[in-house]
């Protein structure tokens, strides 16, 4: 349902070109779990931009489901982001003046959703990830694994095709990046697609599939290989 | 397009950041109290200088016998020129005079202006200044009628004694208004009271006035035909017209009085008209820079927001980012930047247009009323013209910020820093 065929990338650094990205094949089928792995400068980073639409690529194909996602405008790039993909961040990016229960609702506020419908809604999304008891607390009153649970309920209340996570675990203590990885499985389980940057080795290890990237080239992908 | 939402959103934004948002606003508030007050004061000034000209209407020409200075068809030097009633004919029949009166003073002893004769009503005497005028004067003084009538033209054609009196007047003798058809004696003329008077902008000195129709006074008091001054008003003619006319006027007057129509002495002239339109000039230079003041004042409250909203953008940079990724569109953004600066600028702007409207409201209360200065206020036309420069400032000031927030790169911005 996600295919990459031939995606190149450059970047312009000075007078030089840096080709961070080449000839990348990638597919994901749905309800995969998968984790992209790679050192510091391998590309994960900007694949990871690339498949979240936050940024755009210079040579190849990108299909989300029936979708060619190629050459969009800044709008069109926010509604299939705002639909389509569910964001997970190292650093949670929450917005700091705004409840737990609000920071949910707010994909749905862009999507015109009512502020009684969206609040109601984003309620149940704290409840799935067990914190319905701190909806109204900000995130300053929280630990990180409580706000990585709130940016996972977040991620997942548009209903989006896929969820996108990166490092999610890269600022947390070992016990608590382990329950939010078991929350990643949890809804892995449900059927959603979950494509994960990480460069721990025991947090791909929970993945399904582990693709790894070096030097802006797929290395290492089981299924290519297999294929 | 309203949402409720994106008040609240916007609303919210400005409530984080409290202090900021009262200094912000009072930017703006000032700038539009300023413009107002500066305007409300201009306007004043201008009323005040106004009720000077209310007088007398502002079209009018007064025109005075004077002495020749030049010889003139064998006559000579120094003759003193005298109007007759043969002048109020001849100027009546020129195109252009709309209104005549002419002017005789029969207490002036001759002198062109004014002079009063004893009157006396029972055992009360007092003087008062008398003039004989045309029924047309009502309008070159801005007379008003309070209670019976003007002087008619009937009252000139069968030289009636009929007198219109102001209202001091009528209050010295029977201390009271209602005096038609009282009896009064003016310099041993028995007279009756046809009308009493008030004046448009008249001080007491033009209230303690009697006026009789010319015909009368010229037989009572031994005038013959003569008139001291004519007055005419113009219509709606502008200054260079109304300069001919008036060449038009000497002319029809040197042929009846042989003097040279060019001689600077031989008639004088008092051409409100002209006075007015310099007057007017002056009063428009004077708003024209108060308006440039309170302009440039409102242009530093604008650049003020502008440049606070560009240091609240550049602090969001991250919470942009974020509301970006999640799929806020550019235009959301834009839109939220525009309306919280354009809310800001308004509501701050009715603040200072309603904190000026009150000022100009307490000194038009604690100055006392005098003729140089009155009703500073400004019209509600302007009070809207204010409230679309505000829209429009608000606009202005948030655009750029607005635009640079739309560019924020949501990667860039949600970087560790």
């Amino acid at each position: 349902m996600l295919r990459l065929s031939k995606i190149n990338k450059y970047y312009a650094v000075g007078a030089h070109r840096l080709h961070v990205l080449r000839d990348v094949d990638l597919e994901v089928g749905d309800g995969e779990m998968v984790a992209i792995m790679g050192a510091s400068g391998s590309g994960k980073s900007t694949l990871l931009n690339i498949l979240g639409i936050l940024d755009g690529y210079d040579a190849g194909e990108y299909w989300l489901g029936d979708t060619l996602i190629r050459g969009l405008s800044e709008t069109q790039g926010a509604r299939y982001r705002n639909k389509l993909i569910g964001f997970v961040f190292q650093s949670f990016n929450l917005l700091p003046f705004k409840t737990a229960v609000e920071n949910v609702a707010l994909p749905l506020y862009y999507q015109g959703v009512s502020r009684r419908q969206r609040n109601r809604v984003a309620l149940q999304y704290l409840d799935k990830v067990g914190l319905a008891d701190w909806a109204d607390h900000r995130p300053a009153e929280m630990s990180g694994g409580q706000k990585q649970r709130v940016a996972i309920a977040r991620s997942l209340i548009t209903k989006p095709r896929i969820v996108l996570a990166d490092e999610p675990t890269g600022a947390l203590d070992s016990k608590t990046s382990d329950e939010v990885m078991q929350l990643f499985a949890d809804i892995n389980a449900t059927g959603m697609t979950v494509i994960l940057v990480t460069h721990e080795a025991d947090v791909a290890a929970k993945a399904g599939r582990t693709i790894r990237l070096k030097d802006g080239r797929v290395e290492d992908d089981p299924i290519a290989q297999a294929g | 397009m309203f949402s409720l939402d994106r008040w609240q959103e916007v609303l919210s934004t400005l409530a984080r950041a409290p202090l900021r948002s009262i200094l912000t606003a009072f930017a703006v508030a000032w700038g539009i109290f300023m413009l107002v007050f500066l305007l409300g004061m201009g306007h004043g000034l201008r009323k005040g200088a106004e009720t000077q000209f209310a007088d007398d209407a502002a079209n009018s020409v007064w025109v005075f016998g004077g002495t020749t200075s030049q010889p003139y068809q064998g006559l000579p030097v120094g003759r003193r020129l005298t109007f007759s009633n043969a002048d109020y004919a001849n100027l009546r029949h020129l195109d252009g005079v709309e209104r005549l009166t002419g002017r005789y003073f029969p207490g002036s002893g001759g002198r062109p202006f004014g002079g009063s004769l004893k009157v006396r009503v029972g055992a009360k005497t007092q003087d008062f200044d008398l003039r004989a005028v045309h029924p047309d004067h009502l309008y070159l003084e801005k007379t008003l009628v309070k209670a019976g009538r003007y002087i008619n033209q009937a009252d000139l054609d069968e030289k009636r004694k009929a007198a219109v009196i102001g209202i001091p007047v009528a209050q010295f003798f029977w201390g009271s208004t209602d005096v038609i058809g009282r009896s009064l004696e003016i310099g041993g003329v028995s007279f009756d009271v046809v009308g009493v008077f008030d004046d448009e902008g008249g001080d007491d000195g033009e209230l303690q006035m009697i006026y009789v129709p010319v015909t009368t006074a010229q037989l009572a008091w031994n005038g013959a035909d003569r008139l001291n001054a004519l007055l005419f008003t113009v219509g709606d003619k502008g200054v260079a017209e109304t300069n001919q006319l008036l060449d038009e006027v000497k002319a029809t007057l040197a042929e009846r009085m042989r003097f040279n129509p060019a001689d600077p002495q031989a008639i004088r002239v008092r051409n409100n008209l002209e006075q007015y339109a310099t007057f007017q000039q002056i009063f428009w230079l004077i708003e024209l820079f108060v308006t440039a003041m309170g302009a440039a004042t409102i242009v530093a409250g604008v650049i003020g927001v502008a440049n606070i909203m560009l240091i609240t953008v550049k602090e969001r940079t991250k919470e942009i980012g974020i509301r970006k990724a999640l799929g806020a569109p550019p235009l959301s953004i834009v839109g939220a930047i525009m309306q919280e600066s354009i809310f800001l600028t308004a509501v701050a702007g009715y603040l200072g247009l309603i904190a000026g409207v009150g000022a100009l409201t307490l000194i038009s209360k604690v100055v006392p009323d005098n003729d140089f200065f009155g009703e500073p206020q400004i019209d509600l036309r302007l009070a809207l013209y204010a409230n679309v420069v505000l829209v429009v400032a608000g606009a202005v000031a948030g655009f750029f910020p607005a635009y640079q927030a739309a560019r924020v790169s949501p990667i860039e911005a949600m970087k560790d820093r």
